[in-house]
């Protein structure tokens, strides 16, 4: 904390914030000026301004834009809707209809070739999400919608990339499962993740059964009997359900109640080609464990069946350790890397008497004076999707109808849907700080100033033609303005204007502000937000 | 601490623009540990990704169970490149056997993950991560041995300490250690014109001393390093030949950048091709010039080095074996325990290292694959013991019950 407020007035001091407006908003105990505001609500509520937003939030007076932001219902999002539609209709398709139109799973043709071909078929299922994804963060109207979606996929990570039916499932797992709770209710959303066909897949509990000495709900049929005596139960789902998805690792929870959720959640699988409604999700009775399970000091009296898993998520997401873990990990995403433990306490308890209502937890972080402290403000490093995206909508790019955007984000080491691990990608900085992965910033910056990046082009940037014949002091502010909000150092400022040597001086014109543009994407400014 | 620094730096640098004395200070030491770390220990890992078909690459010659499961793709006895009188390389393996003869080539058979099972993605997973049939390990065993050795001074300022010659960072370099990953050398530079190379520096020697400055300013030493090292007029030592393919062309590059001096301590690549469901071919064929590349492109890695394999060890690794018996298609389908290689000048080379379990349909494990004698992280822990000095070895395979009781003696002590 120290650190951060220190870290604030120096760069005050550096940046001279005689520029800046001192005078903090009268009795709202947030210590940003009016206009840091405005930036604090776009870059953590959004993935960055694009040309005219920071006039209209300012305009529309930030509180009422972040309260239109937790109401997205309301926000008219078809442009962005229509756009996903007609360029990557996968991400709107069920499994059953992309089963029919790729290679199926687990299919591998004889011929080596022809399995390469298969494979690369397959993979589009899952560059189509990933540029549907992109697409949204660059041009959705519901931006804090977005936000949560990303935060949540990543809080109930999913790897695209094994091979299995996985990527098949992905884009119902984004549209059913997800979005419709991602400000919605904790448990419902818990729910729907534990009813998932792709996370019932990827975390193995659809082959998860009782293990041979148990009783079950009937006799074993076939297909389950080898299992039943190889292997029984797996703890994977039950293990990640504590340590990922809700308590977190320290929180509180035994080696034996992982065991006894696992127990608990046996049965829950996907229902086999020749069952009705396949490929969706099914309890099965006959691989049920149905004695009783003790978990987190409840007791769950046997023969409940599918109703013990039911259980199971209500007392996980009721859970104080669960309320503190969600609220912090939101409190990282949105304040900064080490949150005010007030807040943290203050989200948590938002959550627990809301009964774990998500959007009203993030009201209490993003209204709060935490919210607008200056130990807050442009902490957050970006991560290679938010680097991405930013400097798109900065430039008002258009979203690009090709995949190559997603790879992009892909190569600064943050390819979507494509973490192994369960645990998602990191939510704080120094994750995403190495030589590497700086280097590619760092290119890619130049690649959108050198107009090599699909949608981003200067001649479409409304501030261009302003500023083609303006000096070059003029120049340099308005990319400040537009690319770092308005925030640069001294020495960035400098640089920008006159490069490193001092003695060089070039004419302003088009070319002179692309270099601006490429020199300002890859300065350390643009990689904060 | 570090922000006080800052704030004195930070109006320094409002001066001299750029040339701070962090920068100058930070360059020189640089230069100097890494050129010091010459005479250090660097492991090579090289990964077969998709199962490399075991018996068909360090042969059982003298098992007639061998040739009576294998009736088109077992390797002909007069072809194989006899070791022992039972084993035998496969026919393209000729580069290996010159290793092998040198004594810097050891093989170990019948060696791989516990874990049942066959799926390419678990099982590379595990074996990446070093904890079989756990999938919530977040980071991989070459980055826990870089963490746990820690945060010695040479380790902050050699951004090559750790390198990686694939297109992202692999599961088995994952973690908070500090790694690169290049597609090649050539690729790990600015693209930017005229001076723009010098403002983008500046940007980030400037300023405050946060962690994005921090790295920022590493990433234009390592670029600096590499550039003055000129990766472009390399010239492979004696005699040295890589084949031209993708592995071939990353293996020299690994040994480029050992002989640099940058301080590399970690260095991994990775070769597919070898899931080979279908016609995978005898003497010859698909798995035949697979190999070919395979053997080739390491022995150009070890004569192009030299002198400097006393300092070196090579691993493989493949995610798993493949069927002892061939399936109806001229192939192999999945299975259990494979063969890996050790080759360095610490290897106690010339030798089959591991127990055989043999190819009698009693000996096999499920009835159909080779079984486990050997755990790979019994290997593992004993290149990462005996040759890089690591001592946290529990921190690396967590979960390992197996002590240096276990270690095959593949390195010498």
């Amino acid at each position: 904390m120290r650190a951060h407020v220190l870290a604030a007035a120096c760069m005050c001091l550096l940046v001279g914030c005689a520029k800046a407006q001192l005078t903090p908003t009268p009795d709202s105990g947030r210590e940003l000026t009016a206009d840091q505001q405005v930036y604090q609500a776009l870059t953590r509520l959004s993935f960055g301004p694009r040309p005219g937003d920071v006039a209209k939030v300012r305009a529309m007076g930030v509180d009422r834009w972040i309260e239109s932001q937790l109401a997205p219902d309301r926000i008219d999002d078809r442009a962005a809707n229509d756009f996903v539609a007609a360029h990557f209709p996968v991400a709107a398709e069920s499994p059953a209809q992309l089963e029919g139109e790729f290679p199926a799973p687990g299919k591998a043709s004889a011929d080596t070739a022809l399995r390469k071909q298969e494979a690369m078929k397959r993979r589009q299922i899952t560059v189509g999400l990933q540029s549907a994804k992109v697409a949204r963060a660059v041009m959705s109207e519901r931006q804090l919608q977005e936000v949560m979606v990303d935060f949540w996929e990543n809080h109930f990570n999913i790897f695209a990339g094994k091979g299995g039916p996985e990527q098949y499932l992905l884009p119902d797992y984004d549209r059913s499962t997800i979005r419709p709770y991602a400000l919605g209710r904790f448990r419902d959303l818990l729910g729907a993740v534990a009813h998932s066909p792709a996370m019932l897949f990827y975390l193995d509990n659809w082959e998860s059964v009782a293990d041979s000495g148990q009783p079950t709900l009937g006799p074993t049929r076939r297909p389950f009997r080898a299992q039943r005596k190889a292997r029984g139960l797996n703890e994977n789902y039950g293990r990640e359900l504590l340590e990922l998805h809700t308590l977190g690792v320290d929180g509180g929870y035994t080696q034996n109640d992982v065991i006894e959720v696992a127990r608990a959640l046996t049965g829950w699988s996907i229902a086999g080609p020749r069952q009705p409604n396949p490929g969706t999700f099914v309890f099965r009775p006959e691989v049920h464990d149905a004695g009783a399970k003790h978990v987190l000091g409840h007791v769950i009296p046997s023969g409940g069946g599918e109703q013990d898993g039911e259980t199971v998520l209500d007392i996980v997401a009721r859970h104080p350790s669960t309320a503190r873990f969600i609220a912090r990990k939101l409190c990282i995403r949105f304040v900064n890397d080490s949150p005010p433990p007030a807040l943290v306490d203050r989200a948590a308890a938002t959550f627990t008497q809301s009964d774990g209502d998500i959007r009203e937890v993030v009201r209490t972080i993003i209204t709060s004076p935490e919210f607008f402290s200056r130990g807050a403000y442009r902490s957050k490093v970006k991560t290679p999707f938010e680097v991405v995206t930013s400097a798109l909508r900065a430039l008002g790019a258009e979203a690009d109808s090709t995949p190559r955007t997603a790879q992009v984000v892909a190569r600064l080491g943050e390819p979507l849907y494509g973490h192994q691990a369960p645990n998602g990608y990191a939510e704080t900085g120094e994750s995403w700080m190495n030589t590497g992965a700086i280097l590619a910033r760092i290119n890619f910056g130049l690649a959108v100033a050198a107009d090599r990046v699909p949608g981003a082009s200067l001649d479409r940037w409304p501030l261009a033609a302003q500023l083609a014949s303006a000096t070059r002091e003029a120049q340099v502010d308005g990319v400040v303005t537009a690319l770092l909000d308005g925030d640069a150092s001294p020495d960035t400022h400098r640089i920008l204007l006159t490069g490193s040597n001092p003695m060089l001086t070039e004419a302003p014109s088009q070319t002179g502000l692309a270099k601006i543009v490429g020199l300002a994407l890859g300065a350390p400014e643009f990689q904060r937000r | 601490m570090e922000r006080r620094v800052f704030m004195k730096e930070g109006a320094l640098a409002l001066v001299t623009l750029g040339l701070s004395p962090r920068f100058l200070r930070r360059t020189a030491f640089g230069m100097e540990l890494a050129h010091a770390r010459q005479g250090k220990k660097t492991l090579i890992c090289l990964f077969q990704r998709g199962a490399a078909d075991a018996l068909n690459i360090v042969v059982p010659h003298g098992e007639q169970a061998y040739y009576a499961m294998r009736p088109s793709i077992g390797i002909p006895q007069q072809t194989v490149l006899d070791l022992d009188g039972f084993f035998g390389f496969h026919p393209s393996l000729g580069s290996f056997k010159n290793l092998y003869d040198r004594k810097l080539l050891a093989a170990v058979h019948a060696v791989g993950s516990p874990s049942t099972t066959r799926s390419h993605f678990d099982a590379q997973d595990y074996m990446e991560t070093g904890t079989p049939d756990d999938k919530n390990t977040p980071d991989g065993w070459l980055n826990r041995y870089l963490a746990a050795k820690g945060t010695c001074e040479e380790c902050k300022v050699t951004p090559f300490r750790a390198v990686s010659l694939t297109p992202q960072t692999p599961r088995i370099l994952e973690g908070p250690a500090p790694t690169v990953a290049m597609n090649s050398l050539a690729e790990f530079s600015i693209r930017a014109t005229g001076n723009d190379v010098e403002r983008l520096e500046a940007l980030y020697r400037t300023g405050s001393a946060d962690l994005v400055h921090g790295t920022g300013a590493e990433m234009f030493d390592a670029v600096k390093m590499l550039k003055a090292a000129n990766p472009q007029s390399y010239q492979p030592a004696n005699n040295a030949v890589y084949p031209r393919s993708q592995f071939g062309q990353r293996l020299q590059q690994i040994a480029q950048l050992i002989k640099m001096d940058l301080g590399v301590e970690i260095a991994f690549a990775d070769v597919g091709g070898w899931d080979t469901h279908v016609n995978q071919g005898a003497a010859t064929g698909q798995l035949a010039n697979r190999l070919d590349d395979f053997a080739k492109s390491i022995e150009a890695l070890v004569n192009d080095l030299g002198d400097r394999m006393g300092d070196v060890t090579i691993l493989t690794m493949s995610e798993f074996g493949r069927m002892a018996k061939e399936n109806g298609n001229g192939g192999t389908d999945h299975g259990h325990a494979g063969a890996l290689f050790v080759i360095g000048g610490d290897v106690k080379g010339g030798k089959v290292y591991g127990k055989w379990p043999g190819l009698q349909q009693e000996q096999l494990y499920e009835g159909r694959d080779l079984a486990l004698t050997t755990d790979f992280r019994s290997v593992f822990a004993e290149v990462a013991g005996r040759h890089l000095g690591a001592t946290a070895l529990g921190n690396i395979f967590p979960g390992y019950s197996g002590s240096k009781g276990d270690w095959l003696g593949v390195l010498s002590a």
